[in-house]
């Protein structure tokens, strides 16, 4: 009972929160934080469930496994066993702000993949025109899923089952039954392979830090002159201090030598994480700055809206397919980079439903209209996560797949209970 | 620039047809500007085709528009906005997942370079709030999700007066809501027509016609009944021209009256 009196006093105050209360109101560390509590009642979670499971996560397999689970090596591999997952997330992130789905963008990569490495192993072409090649191959394979989605109307979950068919047929088609495609080539084995120079590795992790601080102080500093709604300072320069401190302790753990024999050194980012950082920079610019990303959480908010709105919804719809597979197509890559080769298994089995998995932990709606980049990037890492811990701790496969549909399942679940919490909480 | 009380839009013999179904029948709307024109009718009576006709979804089949005293035609929706006709539908149409601010420009948002404007956004947002009055909302970067449903018109109504739109539809602006809310919309409408806009309020409610209507078109069987100044009839001829296409004086002939049944 002693609740009930700052309860009914904090109803007042927003009582009188009228008239752009809110946005006039000096905002102090105190009030943004009890904002934020109210907005985490409400339903809005953001990030928090993949952080807390993110850093869980950590701790038991730390705990079950100490000094395997955190050791230098490991931490190398953890990254880039994430890439793959983590870009294929990032590019299903917009089909999932549509609220549709695209459940061939798995074995899109694999057929990306093994166009790549076919036109580099049999026809002798340089890198970049294999990767070219491959990303145009995952364009024209989203182009027709949007088309069949968006124009023809066919529910995107029947379409991609049948592309997810189909393309497994492709690529063994390519590649022959029980096949091999090894790829050697310098350029595309490095990306998983080899690190960065540590200088390097420093001067991008400090200048992405730098830049980060500088955009959002910049922000906050002009909404601040134009008296408009604005944060308060201290939690802008605290969010750009966490960033800082996560860019700069991943660079020093990765830049420590893991060499296991003392006569070698191997330190350094590798270099598919900046790559995963360019692409993250690039999703969360157009999706929070451009108009066609505003386009997108219209459309997945409400259709019949945006219609009205005058927005060309069959475009974007067709859109997202194309940017999910083009993103296929370089995860495809990747992960080929990773496994040094290309088998007609690539991209099949479970690979799409973890890049899902990955997009829905890191709190993109499975309902459409809620999501951003970052999601694919926090889920990624708890996929990895899990996959590797489990596999350090020796668990018979079977429980790894259990464990791995729990979480996945558990996710969901925050999913509709934050959504209902959420329209329960509106009116 | 046209003055209090001009015709801004003035429809003259409109006729439309679905198939063989004639549903408007030279119907004659004249809206004039600073001034609230209820649309009353009963279901089927060719209120929402009438609408539709002037937001260029349906164009029509004979008849001529004027805006502004020029002879226009309205091929589409574009054509409508163009002019600066705004439809605010019954089911609101605004995004839950979107602030307020987003809400009022989307699909005509702006930008500097390829960058969304957010703050000149922000700020013409507010503005056009703070002219409306709308007293009710907290911040203009709350998510449409957590309003009310007034509130919610309210950004919808808003969203219409944001575009220097000369004529502003409301499609049963009230059916939804609760008796405070109500009161909320309809002072927003009064002053939608009081800030120089003119107003087309579709409404089954007599007590909101009544309220907040200069004018008051009665449509029966897709022919005009009557449009009369408000003062000038009682709730109860009203309910009588949308029911029975007359009342006294008023009204349709008997005899076309009743052959249009």
């Amino acid at each position: 009972m002693s609740t009930d009196i700052p309860e009914s006093k904090e109803a007042a105050m927003r009582m009188a929160d009228s008239d752009f209360a809110a946005d006039r109101r000096e905002h102090d560390v105190r009030s943004a934080l009890l904002d934020y509590r109210d907005r985490i009642r409400a339903g809005e979670l953001g990030a928090l469930p993949a952080i807390l499971g993110l850093v869980s996560l950590v701790v038991l397999f730390t705990a079950l496994k100490p000094g395997t689970f955190l050791s230098k090596g490991n931490i190398a591999n953890l990254s880039t066993q994430a890439l793959p997952i983590t870009i294929l997330a990032m590019g299903l992130v917009f089909v999932l702000l549509l609220g549709e789905i695209d459940l061939s963008a798995g074995v899109a990569s694999g057929v990306c993949a093994a166009v790549m490495a076919k036109l580099i192993v049999d026809s002798g072409q340089p890198w970049y025109v294999a990767v070219i090649s491959a990303v145009a191959i995952g364009i024209v394979i989203g182009t027709a899923v949007g088309w069949l989605v968006a124009v023809v109307r066919i529910p995107s979950f029947v379409v991609t089952l049948a592309f997810f068919l189909g393309l497994q047929g492709v690529t063994l088609r390519m590649i022959g039954d029980g096949g091999t495609v090894p790829v050697r080539d310098d350029v595309i084995v490095a990306l998983a392979n080899k690190n960065m120079p540590i200088w390097l590795g420093w001067t991008l992790a400090a200048a992405c830090a730098a830049a980060y601080a500088a955009t959002q102080l910049l922000r906050w500093r002009r909404q601040r002159v134009r008296h408009l709604h604005s944060r308060p300072v201290e939690l802008v320069a605290a969010q750009s201090a966490v960033v800082a401190a996560a860019l700069l302790a991943g660079t020093y753990l990765l830049s420590l030598d893991r060499a296991p024999s003392p006569l070698i050194t191997l330190g350094g980012v590798p270099w598919g994480v900046p790559l995963v950082g360019a692409l993250l920079v690039g999703c969360t610019f157009v999706l929070g700055r451009t108009s066609y990303g505003r386009h997108v959480y219209a459309v997945g908010g409400n259709a019949e809206a945006a219609r009205r709105a005058g927005i060309n919804v069959t475009r974007i719809r067709v859109s997202v397919f194309m940017i999910a597979s083009a993103f296929a197509a370089v995860s495809g890559i990747v992960a080929a980079s990773r496994l040094n080769s290309v088998t007609p298994d690539s991209g099949g089995g479970n690979t799409l439903l973890y890049a899902v998995g990955a997009a829905v932990i890191g709190g993109t709606s499975l309902f459409g209209g809620r999501g951003k980049a970052r999601d694919a990037v926090l889920g990624g890492l708890v996929i990895a996560i899990i996959e590797n811990g489990l596999g350090l701790l020796g668990t018979k496969a079977y429980l790894s797949f259990l464990i791995t549909g729990v979480v996945l399942l558990l996710a969901a679940s925050i999913d509709a209970l934050a959504r209902r919490r959420r329209s329960s909480a509106g009116r | 620039m046209t003055a209090k009380g001009d015709p801004v839009l003035r429809l003259t013999g409109l006729n439309k047809s679905f198939g063989a179904v004639h549903v408007l029948h030279d119907v004659d709307f004249v809206v004039r500007q600073g001034e609230v024109m209820a649309l009353v009718g009963d279901n089927g009576a060719g209120k929402s085709t009438l609408i539709k006709c002037v937001a260029g979804i349906h164009p029509a089949d004979s008849g001529q528009v004027e805006f502004e005293g020029r002879p226009v035609r309205i091929g589409g929706p574009r054509d409508a906005a163009a002019l600066g006709i705004e439809v605010v539908y019954q089911d609101l149409a605004l995004a839950d997942n979107l602030d307020i601010v987003q809400n009022m420009f989307l699909g005509r948002e702006r930008r500097r370079g390829i960058v969304l404007d957010e703050a000149s956004m922000e700020e013409a947002a507010r503005q056009t709030l703070a002219r409306l009055s709308v007293r009710t909302v907290k911040s203009v970067r709350q998510q449409v999700a957590a309003l009310s449903g007034g509130q919610r018109q309210t950004v919808a109504i808003a969203k219409a007066a944001l575009w220097e739109s000369k004529v502003v539809i409301l499609d049963e602006p009230t059916a939804a809501l609760g008796v405070a809310q109500t009161r909320q919309v309809l002072d927003l409408v009064r002053r939608l027509a009081d800030t120089g806009h003119a107003v087309v309020l579709i409404s089954h409610n007599m007590n909101d016609v009544f309220e907040v209507a200069d004018r008051v078109t009665a449509l029966y069987l897709g022919r005009v009944a009557a449009d009369v100044a408000r003062a000038e009839v009682t709730h109860g001829q009203v309910v009588e021209l949308i029911t029975a296409g007359r009342s006294g004086d008023l009204g349709l002939a008997p005899t076309t009256a009743a052959e249009s049944i």
